[in-house]
């Protein structure tokens, strides 16, 4: 079973499934013995069969609109955001999106291209689970979640930007 | 000057010990040459054609005297011996070693400084007018408003993988625009609004580059309070939606054409009813409290020395000539602004060697409050001169190469690093600047000409702005061999605009005899009161071409 990395360094394994866009023609491959994030629009789609299972999620690629689940966010209980490369920032404003506009509440997990570099980006905007790309060594994950003590900026981690908390 | 506190000196230790981590780990081969990529460059990390370069961020240009001492050292320690100032009022050294760049930003961080975000694509350094604080005719003092951007960009979390790197630029004039913030990503106009409350024109989508573009205005006034979270709704718009497909357009200006000024207005307007009122809008007590790290230095109450400056310009010709073109008018009665002009002939523009810093540092004590301010024009100012001490620094700094006063002038030439040193480079940019120096070392001739913006780029990036010059000079390569591309009509000020390209491009040897052409066109055709760009607009390429291409 895969290890996931929690927000606060530690490690656990779990066994979501991350299901691809199926091609044109296929159906959704959904695995029987997994819990699952499918695509977000066809969660959408499917609507009706899929809300209250459990054991289905959704993930946005970085194009994606999150939009488009906004009132329904917290009927699921794993979202998942894909960095299809590292560099591709995208996925930080999605996060934000879901956290600070949708108020999401559940589970939110980096997919895809997560690097050690980036896992303190991805906490301050509202990530609390990261799949680790398996060749990095996870053991490093605490000390780079860790690197800052603290930020400028207000982000989904805090009301308070440092010209706030200077004013108290 | 902005002061840190623990807080920013906690950061910025954290910043240090970070790269040191990353850098072990590029160094053992645990982060690839791409994953470490974008690290090093929000380090200031370039790899170059001799090494790596390091470019350290100057905030809006300001450096106190310790700093410089520091820069000084740093340069010696770990580099040549010299230094080079940007046009983005940076700071660039050309020969570090990889391993040596933590060690580096240690020693910077001691005297409160550092290279975060000065390049990658992420919010880097924002710009203002190097006359901030000290010029009469401004709404009110930028500076405070670029430590309030600068440190809600520092390690934003959302916005340091942007589509492509994101220049910010304040101006606080009515009059001028030293700070180009028509060719920044985000251009910011301090302004007043009728019922006289304090906010900013925004302008977005302007820059260089491949695409050049002027910004166009897509709110005429931004509340100050609210300057963040509209900041914010920009980039969010910005990083959703700009194009990741293709470098060349990812910046934010082919979105904002793509959408059209008024389309993009939209996005942000409604991206930014969602957070206008979020914990990122700012209070009056943190413009306030940032304000008062700007204040007056300690001003004697002075009167204009008119009388005795009168008398030693009639007595000193070169005096005269150094006051009249590199000497500002200052705010405050009996104090003057100096640029110390880095363009002397035979030295790349914006070079200072450790030495020069030093006493650049040694100026800026006995005669300016201790601070400097770096200009995009690669100059460096002192802003604070008593007038009955003029004579004396002009004496003190003629030997030291900073007094050719030649501010504003044709020779006043911005340049890239080019072919010497960058690996991008199409041609040789800094050669070129040094011939045309030499062909118009009259003074007198010069000072006829006026103001002249001659801009010279090695390559289509155009870190030496070409595209804004009046006369602007770009190498292009032809079959493997350099050649020189020549534009007029560009201008950087207030009434910003994009130079036209005059026709084919010329040999190196020529540029020289093709800049003295065009100014002869200017100097046969102007009316007495205008200057090159005047006259250009007025009689328009054709005689331009007519002359050069005879
Ligand atoms: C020596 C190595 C250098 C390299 C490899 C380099 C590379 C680049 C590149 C690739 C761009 C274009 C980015 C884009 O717009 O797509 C750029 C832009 C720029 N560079 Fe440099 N640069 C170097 C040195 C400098 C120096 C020394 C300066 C200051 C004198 C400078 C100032 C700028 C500026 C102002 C721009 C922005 C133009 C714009 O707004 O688009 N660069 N540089
Ligand atoms: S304009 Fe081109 S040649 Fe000049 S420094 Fe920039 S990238 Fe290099």
């Amino acid at each position: 079973m895969p290890d996931v990395i929690n927000a606060d360094g530690t490690i656990r394994q779990d066994n979501w499934a991350v299901v691809p866009r199926p091609e044109d023609g296929e159906s959704l491959a959904i695995p029987s013995d997994q819990p699952a994030l499918i695509p977000a629009d066809l969660w959408l789609a499917g609507y009706e069969h899929f809300t209250g299972n459990d054991r289905i999620g959704v993930w946005f690629d970085s194009h994606d609109e999150p939009e488009i689940i906004a009132d329904k966010v917290n009927e699921l209980p794993l979202i998942g955001v894909n960095f299809p490369r590292f560099v591709d920032g995208r996925g930080y404003s999605i996060a934000r999106l879901l956290r600070e506009r949708f108020g999401y509440r559940n589970e939110l997990r980096a997919i895809g291209d997560v690097l050690l570099d980036q896992l303190q980006f991805m906490k301050r905007c509202g990530f609390d689970s990261y799949a680790l790309r398996a060749d990095k060594d996870i053991n490093h994950a605490a000390t780079c979640l860790n690197f800052f003590s603290q930020g400028y900026q207000a982000a989904t981690d805090t009301d308070l930007p440092l010209f706030r908390r200077r004013a108290g | 000057m902005y002061v840190y506190d623990e807080h920013d000196r906690q950061m910025a230790a954290e910043r240090v010990a970070q790269f040191r981590d990353q850098t072990r780990r590029a160094l053992a081969g645990e982060l690839s040459e791409e994953e470490f990529l974008p690290l090093r460059l929000q380090n200031g990390l370039y790899v170059q054609r001799h090494a790596p370069m390091l470019r350290i961020c100057v905030p809006y240009g300001m450096l106190r005297s310790d700093q410089l001492r520091r820069l000084a050292r740093i340069t010696r320690d770990y580099d040549k011996g010299y230094a080079h100032f940007t046009t983005r009022q940076n700071v660039q050294l050309n020969w570090p070693a990889l391993e040596d760049v933590p060690d580096i930003l240690a020693d910077l961080a001691e005297v409160e400084m550092h290279a975060n975000q000065t390049s990658g694509n992420c919010i880097r350094n924002t710009t203002t007018d190097q006359f901030s604080g000290v010029q009469a005719d401004e709404i009110t003092d930028p500076r405070p408003y670029c430590e309030i951007i600068r440190q809600w960009s520092t390690f934003h979390p959302e916005f340091a993988f942007l589509p492509r790197k994101f220049k910010v630029a304040v101006n606080a004039s009515e009059k001028t625009d030293r700070a180009a913030i028509r060719i920044h990503d985000i251009g910011l106009q301090i302004v007043r609004n009728d019922a006289g409350e304090l906010g900013f024109r925004v302008h977005v989508g302007g820059g260089l580059g491949r695409t050049p573009m002027v910004g166009p205005v897509i709110r005429e006034f931004l509340p100050e309070l609210d300057l963040l979270t509209y900041l914010e709704a920009v980039l969010r718009v910005y990083n959703r939606y700009g194009r990741r497909d293709n470098k060349f357009k990812a910046r934010i200006k082919i979105l904002v054409k793509a959408l059209t000024p008024e389309g993009f207005a939209e996005k942000v307007e409604a991206e930014w009813a969602h957070i206008k009122d979020s914990p990122t809008r700012l209070t009056p007590e943190a413009i306030e409290r940032m304000k008062g790290f700007f204040t007056e230095p300690p001003y004697e109450a002075l009167d204009n020395a008119t009388d005795l400056l009168a008398r030693q310009r009639f007595e000193n010709r070169d005096f005269d000539q150094w006051l009249s073109h590199n000497v500002d008018v200052h705010k405050k009665p009996g104090y003057a602004i100096v640029t110390l002009t880095l363009k002397k002939t035979g030295t790349p523009p914006g070079d200072v060697t450790d030495h020069q810093l030093e006493q650049i540092a040694d100026l800026a004590d006995e005669y300016s409050f201790g601070e400097v301010r770096v200009t995009h024009h690669q100059n460096v100012v002192l802003a604070d001169v008593r007038q009955d001490r003029l004579l004396e620094l002009w004496e003190a700094i003629t030997p030291m190469g900073f007094g050719t006063a030649n501010l504003n002038t044709l020779t006043d030439i911005i340049c890239c690093p080019g072919g010497d040193y960058c690996a991008l480079a199409n041609a040789k940019s800094i050669p070129v600047a040094e011939a045309i120096q030499r062909r118009f070392e009259d003074l007198d001739y010069l000072y006829d000409l006026g103001n002249i913006d001659l801009n010279i780029s090695g390559c289509m990036n155009a870190c030496g702005h070409h595209h804004v010059g009046n006369i602007g000079v770009l190498g292009v390569d032809k079959k493997g061999e350099e050649f020189y591309q020549v534009s007029l009509g560009g201008s950087s000020h207030h009434d910003a605009d994009i130079g036209k390209i005059l026709g084919p491009s010329f040999a190196r040897e020529d540029m020289p005899e093709v800049i003295a052409k065009i100014i002869d066109v200017y100097v046969d055709q102007r009316t007495e009161e205008e200057e090159f760009l005047d006259t250009y607009r007025r009689i328009g390429i054709k005689p331009f071409k007519e002359r050069v291409y005879a």
